[in-house]
């Protein structure tokens, strides 16, 4: 098993410092950079405008730029955000720390919410439940997360019992700890729960058809010849093997999770990693561009790893061979 | 145990081939039938959107700011139009009941050019007078009618994911085929290739992708920016599965018999081999195809894909970002609602269409 | 009194004008400590009739129109849950034709063990007493088999531990569907074998069902043979293997190849089983039957005892 876990984590770095490359690759070729805005500006000198260059290396070619980023990267330095002229390093943990909350609590909702509602949905099959199951999870499958993202904003602008955006109201400063915990997650709530919903359905429909696949195998059978209650049967034999699947689309889970929390984040002003890569985007802002995109990769591979660990584990088949 | 299992049939019949069984399979659910319905409606009204939309994409009626959908009343045996007028200093908007016109059907209005060549002016309906305009669904900041631009913005939005679609995929199968059909350097120097695009975050890589081209493009050069954009996202992922089906498949027979019979490797791969792998695509397909199309709408409602004045779902919703705008004037959430109907559809054809490949049920 | 009595059970798949009746009047006795081999081909029936008796056929899409199946003289398809629970595992255990698939991939094999004997003889539930009925089985060095998982185990490993599985309980009957069918030829071999040291040591009963005549002759004290839901013959086993009585008994004895004897062509019985919904009128082995006259496809044939203890459906029996 640990050798199975050390293999996977020695797998992770070169793809990540491949996806550091190829976005740095892609950035450069980027037409213009931050300072062809700040050229246009009249009271800015070009020798300011060279100097600042050179100090970022930007007047280098591409793979000098990314030895030198690279460089700083490894000892945790991800260089300087040029337009919110802060260091990049607190600028990318404290997004990232937002998006995180953010998937961490959507992950929570959902699949708390989906794993009950298809299980019930498997045991009482073909009932109104079933069926009622089936069409939301239909339904909330196709609903596009721009569209919930605007419905939840225009819900909170008409009923006034959730903030429109942001992470935290304007007097969080002066707010108690336990003030600015509830504050924080008044203002959580509501981008979560629409992060969630995109995810939920799918969950939903899975735990339900892998739940009845399990219910028609034979060692179930067998076990209601034992004399097993069916709760017993269902609970402990049939979910404990209907679970395996599921935990590989947790990895996916989460990936849909990292990206859909991008449009949630932007279209709700929420302050996370996807928000940022946008600003930094439209500011041209390179680096940070770069950061933000192989954090968010991080994310999700770091994901998938757990999603394969708890594979191995729970699977025995895997585990022991 | 496989007693309880299997009921058979009990009348005998013709032997069908697996084409005719698939469609015969896929007729019977009438929920895929619906979808496929909806969607050749939406894909036909997209290819005559000139005709149907009684107003050009861009056309501004500088006196009708926000205006509400104007309802049609019977009269008689008629459909007319009241005409609306405005509260002075607001966008509030009061229909006049006694002053209606009717409406007309194949009347003259906006010039366009049917399916991008044929000039035309002719449209599906319409009152025919300036002063007394049909907004079904309402209008927008600039005064442009909804409805016209929902029609617009089809398609672009819906012909974006088909041909999406058709290049990665296509792109995809062969790389996979070629993948799993030799092995070796090449099969596992594009499988750390795939593995590489598919572990960054979908909307990441297509902001990445975004910024390495200018800002400033000519509205057919984003429309092909936004099909490159996402058909570089899309391959990977069926590239893998077809290497999977491919590795597989080539060990039968009938692979080692077209060798002997001296075809190419790469023959082989296409004519044999990828045949085999259409049921998975076709399905795969058309529930990738939503993926594609929200791919745009997020393009261009983030400011970065299809521009104004040109409509497309995406950018019609930026408005909507507006919560002041969204609570008095909520019908310029209707592109939302078209996207949801689009998604729906092809998810409900794409299930139906899984159900009747997969020959185990 | 017997142990079980199945009388005239009619069981349908599916309700109303597109039910198809998979079991149409089927009666059978066994009695404490007697062998009971069911015999049939693949759809006839045999293996519903036999989950039937545990009611462990899921009901939809299955429906019971008639009959009863007493259990130690109580109708098992009137019982309640609770009640099933009970028999099942304490009356009836049931031994699967395919061990890989009837052991839960994902529990230790010890544990599942334990799990019957906590359910039905809480005061053994120990690992000596898995150790015990993994001996009894026959399985070298059950300390550490205990601790397998039912992948680790080799085909004929698996079966000797549902066959513990079975036992845990102390049943008083063991109905075993086609145990040895997915296992090789030698090991089918220990299996029956098993099987037959343990009836004769515990005392219960057995009903084996299984396509195959050649284990009947070394197992069965009396043998039912099925056909497309029907009892077509039931007999001593010494009995039906000497003068097989139904046309259909005499061509599955025929179809079994023998060593001794000139190498002639392997017989084969002309056509297909038919499949449920698809019975032809009258006696449903009359298509394929040698010594069918005009008569047989008009009427179903009774079940008819010419002997004390030999029944069959076929009034030619006598005939070629």
């Amino acid at each position: 098993m640990w050798s199975y876990v050390f293999k996977r984590l020695l797998h992770m770095i070169p793809l990540l410092l491949g996806v550091s490359l190829l976005t740095f690759l892609l950035m450069s070729l980027a037409p213009g950079d931050y300072f062809t805005a700040l050229s246009q500006n009249p009271q800015i000198s070009q020798e300011t405008i060279i100097h600042l260059k050179t100090q970022f290396h930007l007047d280098q070619p591409w793979y000098v730029q990314y030895f030198y980023w690279f460089k700083s990267v490894l000892h945790g330095d991800f260089g300087y955000s040029m337009a919110y002229k802060i260091p990049a390093t607190s600028l990318i943990v404290q997004r990232l720390w937002n998006t995180f909350l953010l998937s961490f609590l959507a992950l929570i909702i959902a699949w708390g919410i989906a794993i009950p509602l298809g299980i019930w949905a498997a045991v009482k099959k073909d009932s109104w439940i079933d069926r009622a199951c089936s069409l939301i999870a239909f339904v909330g499958l196709s609903v596009p997360d721009v569209l919930l993202s605007l419905l939840a904003l225009w819900f909170a602008a008409a009923t006034g019992w959730f903030p429109v955006g942001g992470a935290q109201s304007a007097l969080y400063d002066f707010m108690s700890p336990a003030q600015q915990f509830w504050d924080r997650a008044h203002h959580l709530i509501l981008p979560a729960i629409v992060l969630a919903a995109s995810d939920l359905a799918g969950i939903m429909r899975r735990m339900r058809s892998c739940l009845l696949d399990t219910l028609r195998a034979e060692y179930v059978t067998a076990a209601r010849a034992r004399g097993l209650g069916e709760g017993w049967v269902i609970y402990k034999h049939a979910l404990r093997n209907a679970i395996n699947p599921l935990l590989t689309i947790f990895g996916y889970s989460l990936a849909a999770l990292l990206s859909g929390a991008f449009i949630v984040e932007n279209i709700m002003a929420w302050p996370g990693l996807g928000r940022l890569t946008m600003e930094a985007f439209f500011a041209k802002d390179s680096y940070l561009v770069v950061d933000c995109v192989v954090m968010a990769t991080g994310l999700l591979v770091i994901g998938n790893f757990i999603a394969d660990l708890l594979l191995a584990w729970s699977d025995p088949r895997i585990r022991l061979k | 145990m496989n007693e309880i299992a299997t009921i058979q049939n009990p009348t005998a019949e013709q032997p069908l081939s697996p084409w005719q069984l698939f469609w015969r399979r896929l007729k019977q659910r009438r929920i895929a039938m619906v979808g496929g319905v909806i969607l050749v409606v939406l894909y036909l009204v997209a290819l005559f959107a000139g005709f149907v939309a009684p107003y050009s994409y861009d056309r501004q009626d500088r006196d009708r700011f926000f205006h509400p959908p104007t309802c049609p009343r019977l009269s008689g045996f008629r459909l007319v139009i009241p005409r609306y007028e405005q509260l002075p200093g607001t966008f509030v908007y009061r229909a006049v009941l006694n002053d209606t016109k009717p409406i007309h059907f194949f009347v003259h209005g906006d010039k366009y050019k049917l399916f991008g060549l044929v000039p035309a002016t002719i449209h599906l309906f319409g009152t025919g007078d300036e002063n007394h305009p049909v907004y079904l669904l309402g209008t927008d900041q600039f005064g442009r009618d909804v409805l016209s631009r929902l029609l617009y913005g089809s398609q672009i939005s819906l012909s974006i994911g088909v041909i999406g679609i058709l290049l990665s995929f296509t792109f995809g199968m062969i790389i996979g085929g070629i993948s799993g059909y030799f092995s070796g350097w090449t099969d596992t120097i594009i499988m750390r290739l795939c593995e590489l695009i598919m572990s960054i975050p979908a909307l990441y890589l297509i902001i990445s992708l975004r910024a390495t081209f200018p800002p400033g493009m000519s509205s057919s050069q984003v429309y092909a920016m936004i099909i490159i954009i996402l058909s570089f996202i899309g391959w990977a992922s069926m590239a893998r599965v077809i290497r999977g089906m491919t590795l597989s498949l080539r060990e039968q027979q009938y692979v080692l018999a077209a060798r002997a019979l001296g075809q190419t490797h790469l023959k082989v791969i296409v004519r044999h081999i990828l045949p085999n792998t259409f049921s998975y695509v076709i399905v795969a397909a058309t529930l990738s195809v939503p993926y594609y199309i929200l791919g745009e709408v997020v393009l261009s409602f983030l400011g970065v894909g299809i521009q104004e004045p040109n409509a497309s779902w995406g950018n019609m919703l930026t408005a909507a970002q507006n919560t002041e705008y969204l609570r008095n004037y909520p019908w310029l959430l209707a592109p939302g609602a078209a996207i949801f109907v689009t998604v729906l559809a092809f998810n409900f054809l794409g299930d139906g269409l899984r159900d009747a490949a997969d020959t185990k049920s | 009194m017997n142990l079980l009595e199945i009388k005239n059970l009619k069981m349908d798949f599916g309700a109303g004008p597109e039910a198809l009746r998979a079991v149409d009047g089927v009666s059978l006795t066994i009695g404490t400590g007697e062998t009971v081999c069911l015999v049939g081909e693949s759809g006839c029936g045999k293996t519903v009739t036999a989950l039937s008796i545990a009611r462990l056929v899921p009901t939809p899409p299955a429906n019971y129109v008639g009959g009863e199946i007493l259990l130690n003289g109580r109708d098992v398809l009137k019982m309640s849950n609770g009640e099933l629970r009970d028999i099942r595992g304490g009356v009836v255990s049931y031994v699967f034709q395919e061990p890989g698939a009837s052991l839960n991939p994902v529990f230790r094999v010890g544990n599942q063990i334990k799990e019957s004997l906590k359910l039905h003889k809480p005061e053994k539930a120990t690992n000596e007493e898995v150790i015990r009925l993994l001996k009894l089985v026959g399985i070298p060095a059950p300390e550490s088999r205990i601790k397998n998982y039912p992948f680790e185990l080799s085909g004929g490993m698996q079966q000797r531990v549902m066959i513990a599985m079975a036992l845990a309980s102390e049943p008083k009957l063991l109905v075993a569907d086609e145990p040895t069918t997915a296992l090789d030829v030698t090991i089918q071999a220990q299996i029956l074998e098993l099987l037959h040291d343990l009836k004769q040591r515990l005392g219960m009963a057995i009903l084996l069902i299984t396509h195959n005549l050649g284990i009947v002759g070394d197992m069965a004290d009396r043998v039912a043979v099925m056909y497309a839901g029907q009892i077509v013959e039931l007999s001593p086993a010494k009995e039906l293997l000497r003068r097989p009585l139904h046309p259909y008994t005499k061509a599955l004895m025929n179809a079994v190849p023998k060593l001794a004897g000139g190498a002639n062509r392997l017989s084969a019985i002309p056509g297909n089983v038919p499949r449920i919904g698809n019975f032809p009128p009258g006696c449903r082995f009359a298509p394929r039957c040698p010594i069918a006259k005009s008569e047989c496809s008009e009427k179903i044939p009774e079940l008819v005892e010419i002997e004390p203890g030999c029944f069959v459906r076929c009034p030619f029996w006598k005939g070629k």
